[in-house]
């Protein structure tokens, strides 16, 4: 009962001895929140990941994909069927994207994901990551009526940071093709008015938007089938001599590119945009304009070929190297412009299966399932962790290496705690004395310190706890008061994937963290506490 | 001399040495003591001559290079450290020169530490009522009724003094063993303390030992014994000793 009574009396008197656990405090409150973030990263970069993947990917080698997806995915069900929710084929191809801006034309290096809308939303979380909501329930590759976020639906901001998709759709389809048929109308006016001398002095009159107008709309005539083949004749047999007249058997009927749009295509957004420095989201494509996609098509060697695509919506995950790297079109119009339907059998081919698993079941059992079935030289089955094995070890490694790092001021405060103790002990000694003439055994001497460094640890942990969790909890509220005071931003969302910071608190890192602090002040209490202990009663009498 | 008590404390060529470095410091070179029941004795001797030593043998909190202590028969010198600390609680009651109370606690409680050292925090709980009554008595008795909340600091050397004996008898020793315990105070307050011990001797037959360098201290005593370099002397004295003897053996008789 006595070691009970010191300690806590102890533990009131001596202040020193709380100075020297603000040290444990501060470390675990440090390694809360450094967890806690971490935790939070960890986890939306994995969300974001796997939202991108579906659970398994399944896929050939070669670009050029295999045959009959059917008979592939009725084998995979065949083979694991009580863990597959859901599969969907994909193409993928790496492909360049062409499109003009103020006359220029900029080419950016994607990958081009052929993908069926109807099922790819349900192996991963695709659809949530499109701009626009009646696109986040189902994916339509058809241009729609306006309607698209302004606000970014992934963010808590209030204010539109997008202002430039109010208005992309089909009306902003509308009123390209208008300002192009009205321009295109005054130069013929111009042209019919007469040559030379008059037009060269109107030339310079013209604002500078006005020309890029002109060049703009000089060039997506051209590009557009209504100006290349205005003169085909859509009942003449397709020309043998053109693959593609084949392949794409929309083209040479006359196209008004006011209501008719091209093969819809989902770029990332980063492809088509860039923050400014006010926050505020400037593109240089929306919805409803045409660009244009080099891909190769399939046999050997591949032939680059292009095609024009109409941009339906845009896709944000992010995780800005998907997000400036993918571009996605229905599988079927990629199958048939890459040559991947058998002219004979009619089947076409895809280069991988993306496979949904039951809510808990074993990635890695399925997968080596898979494995087993199909032969490795043809076919290559991953999960998405797989896919992101080093970026998700590199997390991992990270925070453990964080962790080892601030566990270790944690130690530096025992060593804070073992001199404190020390001197505690010292200056105590002639009460230890008269604790072992009382009858007092030595380990309940050395209990009292033990006891001491337990409180101690407590309450130490404790108030870290506390304030970790303040911390952890309230992490943006914080952040944004430091970026009030200081003017400056703390967390860049254009650096990060995120508008928030992330910050997941696991209760079980916790405990860890709170059990290693107590240990560590425990421990560093067992050496005073031992000498404590062998005091002699009679010397620690005579101790003045 | 048959019809003297059976002896509480039996010290039997006690030695002690103390050694720093080379040179080996004889304190204690065979001393023969014995404590009848009931019995008050003063050991007095000068500095050095090792009496505190002797106390601190018969209190347990040293261990004798060769010699015997027996406490009511039973050998207590070379008991493992567990039978020492438990006889120290309960048989053996201490009081010390400069009081020896502990700072953090108040007069209460600093008489209530020896029971809470004995008790476990859940047997504590149990007993801790009939502890503070006990307790609260013995402090009534030395007219420290109204300072029990009162921390060390905030009493006088004689108020401290008697917490310390309060402290020491709660615990219903066999013997009490007092360490020079007027040192530090002054003349009225020291006689005031031995009029404390001589009343429990008295009224309790409490058996005490007193070490004092004050011969008018020693004085107040049933017998006296001298100890010089390290043995009892006993050569003056020899009559007087048997003479107090007598008169102890003859009270409790009567």
């Amino acid at each position: 009962m006595y070691k009970l009574l010191l300690c806590w009396r102890y533990l009131r008197t001596r202040w020193i001895a709380l100075a020297s656990i603000v040290s444990v405090t501060l470390g675990v409150a440090t390694m809360i929140v450094v967890n806690a973030v971490m935790a939070g990263f960890s986890y939306e970069m994995q969300t974001r990941i796997h939202g991108i993947l579906s659970d398994l990917v399944f896929e050939s080698h070669s670009l050029s994909g295999f045959q009959d997806p059917q008979w592939h995915m009725d084998e995979i069900k065949r083979a694991a069927g009580d863990d597959i929710v859901g599969m969907t084929p994909t193409v993928a191809v790496p492909a360049m994207l062409n499109f003009q801006v103020r006359g220029q034309w900029i080419t950016r290096q994607i990958m081009l994901i052929g993908i069926d809308a109807g099922t790819h939303a349900h192996v991963s979380d695709f659809g949530r990551y499109l701009q626009h909501p009646a696109n986040r329930g189902q994916l339509s590759f058809g241009l729609r009526d306006g309607g698209y976020d302004t606000v970014d639906s992934q963010s808590d901001a209030t204010v539109p940071t997008r202002p430039a998709l109010e208005g992309a759709g089909w009306p902003h389809r509308r009123m390209r093709v208008e300002r192009e048929r009205v321009w295109r109308e005054k130069l013929d006016a111009d042209r019919r008015a007469g040559e030379g001398a008059e037009a060269a002095a109107a030339e310079p009159s013209r604002s500078v938007d006005q020309q890029v107008d002109a060049v703009l709309a000089a060039t997506t005539a051209e590009a557009s089938p209504l100006a290349a083949e205005a003169g085909a004749d859509p009942a003449a047999p397709p020309a043998t001599a053109d693959p593609f007249r084949q392949a794409r058997p929309e083209e040479g009927t006359r196209m008004d590119p006011a209501n008719e749009q091209f093969t819809g295509i989902v770029p990332g957004i980063g492809l088509a945009s860039f923050r400014d420095n006010a926050g505020t989201d400037r593109f240089l494509v929306l919805p409803g304009d045409d660009v244009k996609i080099t891909f190769p098509t399939s046999g050997t060697p591949p032939k680059a070929v292009s095609d024009t695509f109409t941009v339906v919506d845009f896709y944000e995950s992010k995780m800005s190297e998907y997000d400036s790297n993918f571009v996605f079109v229905p599988i079927a119009a990629l199958q048939r412009m890459r040559g991947m339907i058998d002219p004979q059998s009619g089947l076409a081919s895809v280069n991988s299966i993306q496979i949904k698993l039951r809510e808990g079941a074993d990635l890695d059992r399925v997968r080596d399932t898979l494995r087993k079935v199909f032969p490795a030289d043809l076919y290559a089955v991953s999960t998405w962790r797989d896919k992101q094995g080093p970026l998700l070890a590199a997390v991992d490694m990270e925070m453990s290496v964080l962790n080892i790092l601030l566990f270790l001021i944690i130690a530096v405060a025992g060593f804070g705690i073992l001199a404190i103790f020390f001197m505690i002990v010292v200056e105590k000694t002639r009460d230890i004395g008269i604790l072992k003439s009382l009858g007092a055994s030595a380990s309940g001497i050395g209990g009292i310190f033990l006891g001491y460094g337990l409180f101690l640890g407590i309450v130490g942990a404790g108030a870290g706890l506390a304030l970790g969790l303040s911390i952890a909890w309230n992490i943006n509220t914080i952040r944004a008061g430091v970026e009030w005071c200081t003017g400056e931003r703390v967390f860049d969302p254009s650096i990060y994937y995120f508008y928030r910071i992330p910050s997941i608190v696991h209760p079980f890192t916790v405990l860890w963290i709170i059990v290693g602090a107590v240990g560590i002040a425990v421990g560093s209490s067992v050496l005073p506490a031992l000498r404590a202990a062998r005091l002699h009663p009679v010397e620690a009498l005579r101790h003045d | 001399m048959t019809e003297t008590p059976p002896a509480i404390l039996r010290v039997r060529d006690l030695r002690k040495n103390y050694r720093s470095g080379e040179t080996t410091l004889e304190v204690l070179r065979g001393v023969d003591f014995d404590l009848a029941a009931g019995e008050f004795v003063s050991i007095v001797g000068q500095s050095g001559s090792g009496k505190s030593t002797l106390l601190h043998l018969m209190g347990l909190l040293d261990a004798a290079d060769s010699g015997s202590v027996e406490l009511d028969g039973t050998q207590i010198d070379g008991l493992s450290s567990a039978r020492r600390d438990r006889l120290r609680n309960t048989a053996v009651g201490m009081v010390f020169q400069s009081y020896h109370l502990l700072p953090e606690l108040d007069a209460l409680e600093n008489v209530l530490a020896p029971l809470m050292v004995r008790h476990g925090v859940l047997e504590w709980l149990r007993v801790r009522r009939e502890a503070r009554d006990a307790a609260r008595a013995l402090l009534d008795r030395f007219g420290l009724g109204g300072r029990l909340r009162h921390k060390p600091r905030q009493l006088s050397g004689g108020e401290m003094q008697r917490v310390a004996i309060a402290r020491a008898l709660v615990t219903r020793p066999r013997v009490l063993l007092a360490d020079e315990p007027t040192g530090n105070l002054d003349e009225a307050t020291g006689a005031g303390i031995l009029d404390t011990l001589c009343e429990l001797n008295h009224a309790d037959g409490l058996s005490i030992v007193l070490v004092t360098h004050d011969a008018a201290v020693a004085r107040r005593a049933d017998r006296i014994v001298r100890l010089a370099a390290g043995r009892v002397d006993h050569a003056p004295q020899a009559l007087d000793q048997s003479a107090h003897a007598g008169q102890a053996a003859r009270r409790k008789a009567g």
